[in-house]
């Protein structure tokens, strides 16, 4: 078990590898009830929104679901989140557990002007991640109606899953097909019981969370973003819709895209067998060029991996950075990424 | 208990160490060996090392991390586990064995007092 945000999470159950090829092959559960759920509501809803986030939500239908972030006023990071469009007048957010309480004083503070009411529901939702190939037969023997239909970043409300009211998307953080359950934290357990019992999908840790997101190469807070780095520089600008009006840090964007960010988010695969992690230096021509944010062994590629912001003449597929681990100069090549893409059904 | 062998000493560390006079072959315990997960690497001092008892010698790593090794004695490396580099999945397949990692000429044999026995190793890692 580890603290986290003043939670209590589990770093692995059966083993971090078991669990990370459960879901790559077959079928995981994570109890991520730590994520913060903020719900913004009034007739200024989507205008709000709009100023807040980068993406465009003019373009969610009731139903749907898209991820986005909140900047500064100097494009760098607030958080990233989720958002969902409940009604025209209603949005719920899913934000890091760490970064709840900053974001809704943060929205709070923006929300002045709005006729919008801002609201911290974090303590009405417990959430299970329900991942894998095997995940929407698992869920759907739960659902009376089809689920497995849903699209991808769709949701529906009030959906019984073994009986427990749910708002069920199909998302994740683990760049497989799955869902994620919302529903209040008594029948959180109930939910759990019941997955168990129709299909036994493993119970699954932080541990396997982060290797599977950064084989999918999908960015942590803390580590890939935060309030000292752009969109643009994090290989994110296809959330950055700088033409759908004013937002808030869209002026620094725009300067910053005319300009050309100095530095990029890569990917690389480190030729030895030594794991190389986060923070580890990586150098080039006898000199630090950066750090890593993200390393680890990759369970399902069984290679090294690991995410660093490089400056652009080396954030080029095939250039040659070396990582120091304890030392020693290891030769890591920038490859392609994500380094894990699900195959098409 | 088979978990912890009554003819090998321990450290609080989870280290153990099988004496045969002044030399020492020393290795991770089936706790850490658990505890850590899937060996992925294991680094390791080169032949004629010295090494310090209770200092690091190395480092051994699984998925989720990287964690020191620290020698239950002083001395010289007078022999290296080198089949760890290509098979480090040893170390939890088989840690008393064919997983050990050097080989120590014991400086300081005193030292040996310090370390525990295998009942005394299995009540440290109780209260744990």
């Amino acid at each position: 078990m580890v603290a986290f945000a003043g939670w209590s999470l589990p770093v692995e159950y059966s083993g971090l590898v078991a669990e990370h090829l459960a879901v790559r092959t077959a079928v995981g559960v994570f109890d991520v009830s730590h994520m913060g759920e903020i719900l913004v509501h009034g007739r200024d809803a989507l205008k709000f929104i709009q100023y807040v986030t980068c993406n465009d939500a003019a373009r969610l239908v009731d139903g749907q679901a898209q991820y986005s972030a909140l900047l500064t006023e100097q494009g760098t990071f607030v958080d990233d989140l989720l958002v969902h469009r409940l009604a025209e007048d209603a949005y719920f957010l899913c934000v890091n557990a760490a970064n709840t309480a900053k974001d809704v004083a943060w929205l709070a503070h923006h929300a002045a002007g709005f006729e919008v009411e801002v609201c911290d529901v974090s303590d009405r939702y417990a959430q299970l991640a329900v991942q894998g190939p095997r995940a929407a037969a698992l869920v759907q023997s739960l659902v009376v109606e089809d689920i497995t239909g849903l699209g991808a970043y769709r949701f529906r409300r009030d959906v019984a899953v073994a009986g427990v009211p749910t708002l069920i998307a199909r998302t994740g953080y683990t760049g497989e097909d799955g869902f994620e359950l919302y529903c209040a934290p008594a029948d959180a357990g109930w939910l759990w019981k019941a997955l168990q019992e129709a299909g036994n999908p493993l119970p699954c840790g932080l541990g396997a969370r982060n290797t599977l997101r950064l084989e999918a190469k999908l960015a942590l807070y803390g580590h890939e973003i935060d309030d000292t780095v752009t969109p643009f520089e994090a290989d994110l600008s296809w959330i950055c819709k700088l033409h759908k009006g004013d937002f808030i840090g869209r002026e620094a964007l725009l300067q910053h895209q005319a300009a050309g960010p100095a530095r990029k988010l890569v990917g690389f695969e480190v030729a030895d067998r030594v794991p190389v992690r986060d923070g580890y230096p990586l150098v080039a021509d006898g000199r630090e060029i950066g750090r890593v944010t993200s390393g680890s062994p990759s369970p399902f590629l069984k290679k090294n991996i690991g995410l660093a912001y490089l400056p652009i003449d080396k954030a080029v597929v095939g250039t040659q950075v070396f990582a120091v681990v304890r030392g020693r100069e290891v030769p890591c090549y920038i490859v392609p990424t994500p380094f894990y893409t699900r195959p098409k059904a | 208990m088979a978990n912890y062998p009554d003819d090998l000493q321990y450290t609080k560390d989870h280290e153990w160490i099988r004496l045969t006079e002044d030399i020492g072959r020393v290795g991770i315990t089936h706790y850490a060996q658990e505890s850590l997960g899937d060996v992925v690497y294991v680094d390791l001092p080169k032949v004629g090392v010295t090494v310090k008892a209770n200092e690091p010698f190395g480092s051994v790593e699984s998925v989720k991390a990287v964690s020191e090794l620290f020698s239950p004695v002083s001395g010289e490396v007078i022999e290296v586990n080198t089949k760890l580099a290509d098979a480090p999945e040893l170390v939890n397949t088989s840690p008393y064995d064919e997983g050990w990692m050097i080989v120590i000429k014991l400086s300081n044999p005193s030292e040996v007092d310090a370390l525990l026995s295998a009942a005394e190793y299995e009540d440290f890692i109780k209260e744990k």
